[in-house]
């Protein structure tokens, strides 16, 4: 405080000066790396063909192991496909308004694809118009925007499927009845709240499962620790919980994290989505018996196909029609430019070993 | 902000020296002062950036960069205004974000529910002032700690927020409204709010710098006891300064909203520890007594800038969020540093001229 107080001289304003220089200088380090490859985006030069076309991925977040193996998937499918250059660039944090900066500086740099997980529908939408009216294609994948402000959505799997899946997985795992909870990733993600949502109404609908009550929704914002302290918090509140669902990576691990290590481990189930090599551990200990998902990596992989597609002008985001993704084969544009990537798979002690995200 | 050098610093056994010092510099004033003082050294990097900017990265230089960078930075600029004045009376409000999340909440609830687009708005607006009442009431009035008041309500609102809206998101706001949020002046690239967000400025710095209230600021952030002996009520001007506060974090709330068609609980989160940021690397002193609205609008663009333009080159945001920590750490030490070697050669200086005399 009284070091505050004094006065600064010309020394003290020199001495600001060459540090603010000095961090000047740092920042214009970075930027000399950040036409070429920096952190986490890289650009690559693809062989042959494409020429200057660009495609640019945007995460709902960075450092995310499942939004990691889509950008790899994303990555090979825009060599294949032909882009001269592919960048992944987003916020470090899944927040709905955080992306609309990334989608301006994209607009400006002259992006031609810019692909894209929103972390709310609406919030990007602007932002999104304004890259169209730029001439820029949009490619909405993993969680869909509103309709309006992208040309198609890659979407892993149909919603439904997914939500089913887990349910049969929960209700075989804890034997058909007794009180289950879900934890979610944000309280606004798009993907989960729809697979929520069918959760819900197979719960209500569907006989088999009328023995099963559904007692909590939390919410772990795909944020590790809040995902185990919500886990955590669910069992202390439900002593008669039998089953979690976690439709989300994150939550999924940081939950199977809190049961091997407490009494509940083998009592209450877990299941949901997870990545098989986040899991492998608690699917061997015994913790977990079976969760689902799909290869996410196929997910940027077709993304990169379909943004390639729209340039070309092979497709338009309508229904019907068809391009092809690289080795996966043709895929159709359905309904409301939906484009469906392939069924979940079921992972447990048999099969886990042989995949590797 | 008018400190001298020798009253405090000068040592008693001065007294006994009918001389003073040859050697000792006086402090500078008038021009040279203002042009060598913090706030301006922020305002230098500023511009030396946004030159180096325009200059190494392509495409910078041009009237889409000066529309996306404001509208980036507009609810920062918005809430560093009354934040200046919080923090220059030696006090803070971290609840800032919270209110405007507060605000958005509200608008989402009651757009929804039917009502006319201008009541919402002025409701809203009138919920912010509401919060900085709460603030003001328990600061200034039961005199409260204003950093444990504002922690707490910091909480408290988001998770009024969160009661008033839930998870879910209210997004069909009228188009010309939302429209008329991302428009441009022309082709100037400057959005149509910066009219608002300038005149919001303007107040604030009259208010701080040319009228009597404002150097009652900064008394108070020097002393509160001493301003409160030379007639400057403290509790009244504390209070109408969260109230303010509030108000504008509602104009931020709605401006927020608005632009990202968005009425969510969680938005403008975390954005208090970014006004703060700005607010201090525009020269105000976190202990209160220093600092000018100008630098602190250079501070507040000088970090918007270094974000767009390591974007627009897309450096990964890790480096980018290290870099911005980096500027605020060396803008905070490098003046104490300064001020620490200064004090060392005073001290030498004396004590040569005690041993000339005393030989």
């Amino acid at each position: 405080m009284m070091l505050n107080r004094k006065n600064t001289g010309p020394t003290g304003r020199l001495a600001s000066l060459v540090a603010v220089t000095a961090a000047a200088a740092l920042a214009l380090t970075a930027c000399g790396g950040g036409s070429g490859s920096t952190g986490g985006s890289s650009s690559s030069a693809a062989g042959g063909g494409g020429g200057d076309l660009k495609i640019t991925f945007i995460p709902k977040q960075l450092n995310n192991p499942y939004t990691d193996v889509v950008l790899g998937g994303g990555k090979k499918g825009a060599q294949e496909a032909g882009f001269g250059s592919s960048q992944v660039v987003g916020p470090l944090e899944a927040s709905a308004s955080s992306q609309v900066s990334f989608i301006n500086a994209e607009t400006q740099a002259g992006t031609n694809v810019i692909t894209i997980a929103a972390n709310d529908p609406d919030a990007v939408c602007t932002a999104l118009g304004e890259a169209r009216s730029a001439g820029a294609k949009i490619v909405a994948f993993d969680s869909d925007t509103n309709p309006d402000c992208r040309d198609v959505f890659i979407s892993q799997v149909v919603a439904k499927e997914v939500a089913l899946i887990q349910t049969k997985l929960i209700s075989q795992q804890i034997g058909g009845s007794g009180e289950i909870a879900i934890l979610s990733a944000t309280a606004n993600a798009t993907n989960q709240n729809e697979w929520i949502k069918f959760m819900e109404e197979e719960l209500a609908s569907n006989p088999a499962y009328k023995d099963i009550k559904l007692v909590a929704k939390v919410y772990g914002d795909d944020n590790d620790t809040k995902s185990f302290q919500e886990a955590q918090g669910l069992l202390q509140a439900h002593p008669n919980l039998k089953g979690i669902i976690s439709p989300t990576t994150v939550g999924i691990a940081a939950t199977a994290r809190y049961l091997s290590t407490s009494a509940y481990k083998g009592k209450v189930a877990l299941t949901g989505l997870g990545l098989p090599n986040e899991m492998r551990p608690f699917v061997k200990d015994g913790t977990v018996k079976e969760f689902a998902l799909w290869d996410p990596a196929q997910l940027g992989y077709v993304a990169a196909f379909a943004g390639k597609a729209l340039i070309d002008g092979k497709i338009t985001g309508a229904e019907g029609d068809t391009f092809t993704a690289g080795e996966l084969g043709e895929r159709k544009v359905e309904k409301g430019g939906l484009v469906i990537v392939g069924p979940p798979t079921v992972f447990n002690a048999d099969n886990i070993d042989k995949y590797n995200f | 902000m008018s400190e001298t050098t020798s009253t405090s610093t000068a040592p008693a056994p001065m007294a006994d020296s009918t001389k003073p010092l040859a050697s000792e510099p006086k402090g500078k004033t008038g021009a040279a002062r203002i042009l060598a003082s913090r706030d301006a050294v922020t305002i230098y990097a500023l511009i030396a950036f946004l030159l180096y900017a325009a200059i190494a990265i392509p495409r910078f230089a041009s009237p889409v960069t000066t529309g996306f960078l404001l509208l980036d930075v507009i609810p920062v600029l918005l809430i560093a205004m009354p934040m200046t004045l919080i923090i220059v009376t030696g006090e803070i409000d971290l609840s800032v974000a919270s209110t405007a999340g507060l605000t958005s909440a509200l608008m989402g609830v009651l757009w929804a529910g039917g009502m006319d687009i201008w009541l919402v708005l002025a409701i809203s607006l009138l919920a912010g002032v509401a919060a900085g009442m709460f603030n003001g009431f328990l600061i200034a009035v039961l005199g409260l700690p204003s950093l444990a008041v504002t922690i707490g309500t910091l909480a408290l609102f988001r998770g009024l927020a969160l009661v008033i809206i839930g998870d879910n998101a209210v997004a069909n706001f009228p188009k010309p409204l939302t429209a008329f949020f991302t428009s441009k002046l022309g082709g100037t690239g400057i959005p149509t709010v910066m009219i608002g967000v300038v005149l919001v400025m303007i107040f604030f710095g009259v208010l701080l710098h040319f009228t009597p209230f404002g150097r009652g600021l900064f008394a108070m952030g020097y002393s509160k006891e001493a301003a409160g002996f030379v007639g400057i009520n403290v509790a009244r001007s504390k209070f109408w300064l969260y109230v303010g506060s509030g108000a504008v974090s509602a104009l931020a709330g709605i401006y927020w909203t608005l632009r990202y068609t968005s009425a969510r609980s969680d938005n403008a989160s975390g954005l208090e520890l970014a006004v703060i940021a700005a607010v201090l690397l525009g020269g105000v002193s976190i202990f209160g007594g220093k600092g000018s609205i100008p630098g602190v609008i250079a501070g507040v663009l000088l970090i918007g800038t270094l974000n767009y333009a390591l974007r627009l080159a897309r450096v990964s945001d890790v480096v980018l969020i290290t870099v911005t920590g980096l500027l605020l750490i060396f803008s905070v030490v490098a003046p104490s540093v300064g001020a620490a070697v200064k004090d060392w050669r005073h001290t030498r200086r004396v004590r040569r001229s005690f041993s000339q005399k005393a030989a």
